[in-house]
C-alpha cells in the first residue's frame, strides 16, 4: 500500500450528508464525524437544517445561530464551525446579495411573500436550505495567492431518509414548479454539486428491522437520483457477553445452574437469591436474543456490499466522553479518509 | 431508592382510564420521528377495541410490517376492518392509511364546481402543493380527522378515533402547519397576487413597495410559478374562507373535552426535548394532555444490584475463578451491568422530564427485542402500556 499513490484529493468528498431513519443517531454521528475531521487539522462546517438545535445539545454548546460560528477547536489546529441554517435568513441573504434588496426585503416580509417562499412554495424551502450549504462548500478565500476552499469539509445533519431525496432535490420537486428563473438555475447548480464526487451521503442505521429496511430503500432511491453513497454507519452496535456454550446452559435454566450462580454471587458478596438469579438469567437470554437479531440485520447490511462503519453502543450515551469514542471509531474505520 | 423518593412525583399515565372513558372520543398521538408513534396509536387502538370501544385508527405513514399487522395492504384512504380483534366485549377496530393527495383532491371536489375542480387539480402549483408541501400532510391529517369525526357522529360506526401524526420536523408542526397553509390560502399575499394592478393605482406610493416586491418575487421564483399560483388561486375563488374555516373547526375540535393528546417519546435527550416543547405548547393552547408515553425503556429483571457492583463482581470472578461456573456467572453480571447502566440512564431522562413538568402522567413501555409483526405483538405493547410490564422504570441504585 505504501507505494500506491494516495487517492487523489478530489475524490474524497468535501460535503458529507448524514441521513438515516428518525431516532438512529444522525446528529450524534454528524457531530462525531466533524470532530474526527477536525482532529486531522481540518476546518469543518457542521450544519443543521431542521431548526432542532440537536447539534448544540450533543456538543453541549449554546444554540447555533443562522450564521457560522466557531464551536470547537482541536489541538491539531482543526476547527469546527456550526450553523443552524434557516430558510428565511438564507432567502433574505440571497436577495440582498443578488438583488441588493435592502428595504424591499422588509416589504416582502410584511406582505407574507417571504413566508410564502420559505414555507408554502413547494421545494423552495429545501432549495434555500441546501443552497446555503452549496454556497459554504463552494466558498473560497485567497491563501498564498491561490483560491482555496474556506472549509475543508462540510458535515450536514440532514433530514431523515423519508425526506432526504426530496430535500436534496434529486426527486421531483422544485423543477416541476419553478421551471425557469434564478430558482431553477440555482437548483440546477446545486444538483450538479450534489451528484458530483464532492458529495457523499452517509446513512445511519441501527441493527433493527425497520431502520435497516429503510436504509436499503434509501440506497436505491439515492443512487437512482445520481447521488453517491458514502458509508452505511451502523450505530449502537452491541457486544456478545455470553459465549454460545454458556448460553446453552443458561437457556436450559436448570436448578444446578441456578444454585451455582447463587453460590458465585454469594462468594463475591453480592446480593443473591432466586429473584436476582432468575433476573440475571432472563436478562442474559434477552440480550443474546437481541444479538441474534442484530446479526441477522448485520448480514443484510453486509449483503449490500458497501463501505460500512460500525459504531459501538455506549450504555452511558454520548455524555461523558462518548462522542470521542465515536469519533475514534469513525476515524479508525476510514470514514474521514 | 425508588423514583418517588427522588422526585416526589410519579404520576402514572393509566391508558385504560383514558380509553374506557366514553366521553373521550379522540386520541391524538404525537412525538418526534422514530419513537414508535404509529405503533403506540395502533396498540392503543387494539386495546381499546378489545375493551369494547368501536375504534378507528388513522395512521399516516406506517412501516410495512405494522401496516401488515393491521391488515392494511394498500393506501386507499378508507377505513377497513382489522380482523382478529377479540370482540367479546362488543368492540371493533377499523384502520386506515392517509392518502394526503387524495384527501386534498376530495376537499377541492367537495367545494367547487366540477369544472373549477378540474382546473385546480390540473394546476402544477396545486399538484406540487398537494403532494409535497411539508405541511400538507398535517393539514390533511386534520382534515381526515374532521371527516372521521363527522362520519362517526352521523353513522355511529365509531366511538373512538385514534390519530397518528405525520413524521414532521417537529411535533409542533401538527398544530402549526394547517394554520400556516390556510392563512396563506386566504392571506394577504394571495390578495396581492390577485390584484397587482389595483394596488398600484389605488394606494399609491406606500403600496408601490408591494408592487416592487411582487416583481422581485416573480424575478426570483420565476414568472411561471407565480402565474401557476395566480390561476390556482383564481380557480379556488369560491373556496376562500372555506379552508380557514375547516382548519379552525378541526383546531377547535382538538381543544374539546372529547379529545386527549398522548405524547410519545423515546428515552433519549432529543426525543424528550421535543416532547417537552409539545407538552408546553399544549398547555399554552389549553389542549387536553393525557400524558407522556416513554417507549423503548430498558427493562431491569434483576433489580437490587447496581451496575458498578455487578461489574466489580464480574472482574473478580474472572480473575479469581473461585468456582467452575465463575466465567459463566461473570458473563451474566456483565450483561446485567450494561442493562442496569442503560436503565439508569433512561430513568434519569424520564426524571428530568418529570422535574420540568410536574404532575404530567407518564407511562413507560419496555424496549422489545423484535419489531411489531402482528396483532399479538400490538396487544402485548398495549398491555405494557397499561402497566403490565415489570421491571420498567425501576431504579437499580442499590
Amino acid at each position: 500500500m505504501t507505494h500506491v499513490a494516495r487517492a487523489h484529493p478530489s475524490t474524497a468528498p468535501r460535503l458529507h450528508v448524514i441521513s438515516g431513519k428518525g431516532g438512529t443517531g444522525k446528529t450524534t454521528v454528524a457531530c462525531a464525524l466533524a470532530i474526527a475531521l477536525a482532529r486531522q487539522g481540518k476546518r469543518v462546517l457542521l450544519a443543521e437544517v431542521e431548526g432542532r438545535q440537536g447539534i448544540a445539545s450533543v456538543l453541549d454548546v449554546n444554540p447555533l445561530a443562522p450564521e457560522e460560528q466557531l464551536v470547537l477547536t482541536d489541538p491539531s489546529g482543526g476547527e469546527v464551525y456550526g450553523i443552524a441554517v434557516d430558510a428565511k435568513a438564507a432567502l433574505l441573504e440571497y436577495l440582498k446579495l443578488f438583488y441588493r434588496l435592502g428595504p424591499a426585503g422588509t416589504v416582502l416580509e410584511k406582505i407574507g411573500a417571504i413566508d410564502f417562499a420559505t414555507t408554502i412554495a413547494p421545494g423552495v424551502r429545501d432549495l434555500l436550505l441546501i443552497g446555503k450549504i452549496y454556497e459554504a462548500v463552494g466558498r473560497t478565500q485567497k491563501v498564498n495567492k491561490r483560491e482555496v476552499p474556506v472549509y475543508d469539509a462540510v458535515v450536514l445533519d440532514a433530514p431523515p431518509t423519508g425526506r432526504i431525496v426530496r430535500f436534496m432535490g434529486v426527486g421531483e420537486g422544485v423543477s416541476d414548479v419553478a421551471r425557469v428563473g434564478p430558482i431553477a438555475r440555482q437548483a440546477a447548480s446545486v444538483n450538479q454539486m450534489l451528484t458530483s464526487q464532492t458529495t457523499a451521503v452517509h446513512l445511519v442505521t441501527l441493527l433493527e428491522e425497520m431502520p435497516v429496511q429503510e436504509t436499503i430503500e434509501a440506497i436505491t432511491e439515492l443512487e437512482g437520483g445520481g447521488l453517491r453513497l458514502g458509508s452505511i454507519v451502523v450505530n449502537l452496535v452491541r457486544d456478545h457477553h455470553v459465549t454460545s456454550g454458556h448460553l446453552r446452559r443458561v437457556r436450559a435454566r436448570t436448578d444446578t445452574l441456578r444454585e451455582a450462580l447463587n453460590g458465585d454471587l454469594t462468594l463475591m458478596g453480592l446480593p443473591a437469591g432466586d429473584a436476582i438469579v432468575d433476573g440475571l438469567i432472563e436478562e442474559a437470554v434477552e440480550h443474546e436474543e437481541r444479538m441474534e437479531l442484530q446479526e441477522e440485520q448485520e448480514a443484510i447490511i453486509a449483503a449490500q456490499d458497501r463501505p460500512t462503519i460500525r459504531v459501538p453502543h455506549l450504555p452511558l450515551g454520548v455524555s461523558g466522553g462518548g462522542l470521542g469514542v465515536l469519533a475514534d471509531a469513525i476515524e479508525e474505520q476510514g470514514m474521514t479518509a | 431508592m425508588s423514583p418517588r423518593d427522588r422526585s416526589g412525583d410519579d404520576t402514572m399515565l393509566l391508558i385504560d382510564e383514558v380509553i374506557d372513558n366514553p366521553d373521550r372520543r379522540i386520541v391524538v398521538c404525537c412525538g418526534s420521528g422514530g419513537v414508535g408513534k404509529t405503533t403506540m396509536a395502533a396498540s392503543i387502538g387494539v386495546r381499546a377495541a378489545e375493551r369494547g370501544r368501536r375504534v378507528v385508527v388513522l395512521t399516516i405513514d406506517p412501516a410495512r410490517r405494522l401496516a401488515q399487522a393491521l391488515g392494511l395492504e394498500s393506501l386507499d384512504n378508507t377505513p377497513r376492518p382489522v380482523s382478529g380483534i377479540l370482540a367479546e366485549s362488543g368492540g371493533s377496530l377499523d384502520a386506515m392509511m392517509l392518502d394526503m393527495k387524495r384527501t386534498f383532491d376530495e376537499v377541492v371536489e367537495a367545494h367547487s364546481t366540477p369544472e373549477k375542480a378540474a382546473q385546480i387539480l390540473a394546476n402544477p402549483f396545486y399538484q406540487a402543493l398537494s403532494s409535497s408541501f411539508a405541511g400538507t400532510q398535517e393539514y390533511m391529517a386534520m382534515e381526515k380527522l374532521g371527516q372521521l369525526r363527522r362520519e362517526s357522529e352521523a353513522e355511529g360506526r365509531w366511538d373512538l378515533i385514534i390519530v397518528d401524526t405525520p413524521p414532521s420536523r417537529s411535533a409542533l408542526d401538527f398544530l402549526d402547519a394547517p394554520n400556516r397553509l390556510s392563512s396563506f390560502l386566504d392571506g394577504r399575499f394571495i390578495r396581492l397576487l390577485m390584484a397587482p394592478a389595483r394596488i398600484g393605482s389605488k394606494v399609491g406610493m406606500r403600496m408601490l413597495g408591494a408592487g416592487v416586491a411582487i416583481a422581485t418575487m416573480t424575478k426570483v421564483l420565476g414568472g411561471d410559478l407565480l402565474t401557476d399560483v395566480q390561476s390556482f388561486v383564481a380557480a379556488l375563488d369560491t373556496m376562500f374562507g372555506g379552508f380557514r374555516e375547516r382548519a379552525d373547526r378541526t383546531y377547535a375540535l382538538l381543544k374539546d373535552d372529547e379529545t386527549v393528546f398522548v405524547v410519545v417519546a423515546a428515552p433519549e435527550q432529543d426525543a424528550m426535548r421535543e416532547a417537552s416543547f409539545f407538552v408546553q405548547r399544549l398547555g399554552v393552547d389549553q389542549m387536553p394532555l393525557a400524558g407522556l408515553i416513554v417507549n423503548r425503556m430498558q427493562r431491569v429483571q434483576a433489580p437490587g444490584l447496581n451496575s458498578a457492583r455487578a461489574l466489580d463482581g464480574a472482574e473478580r470472578l474472572e480473575s479469581e475463578t473461585p468456582s467452575r461456573t465463575a466465567r459463566l456467572s461473570a458473563s451474566l453480571l456483565r450483561v446485567h451491568a450494561e442493562v442496569a447502566q442503560l436503565a439508569e440512564r433512561h430513568l434519569s431522562v424520564v426524571q428530568r422530564f418529570r422535574v420540568g413538568h410536574p404532575g404530567i402522567p407518564v407511562a413507560m413501555v419496555p424496549a422489545a427485542a423484535r419489531d411489531v409483526h402482528d396483532l399479538a405483538d400490538l396487544r402485548e405493547v398495549g398491555a405494557a402500556l397499561a402497566g403490565a410490564a415489570s421491571g420498567v422504570g425501576v431504579s437499580v441504585r442499590s
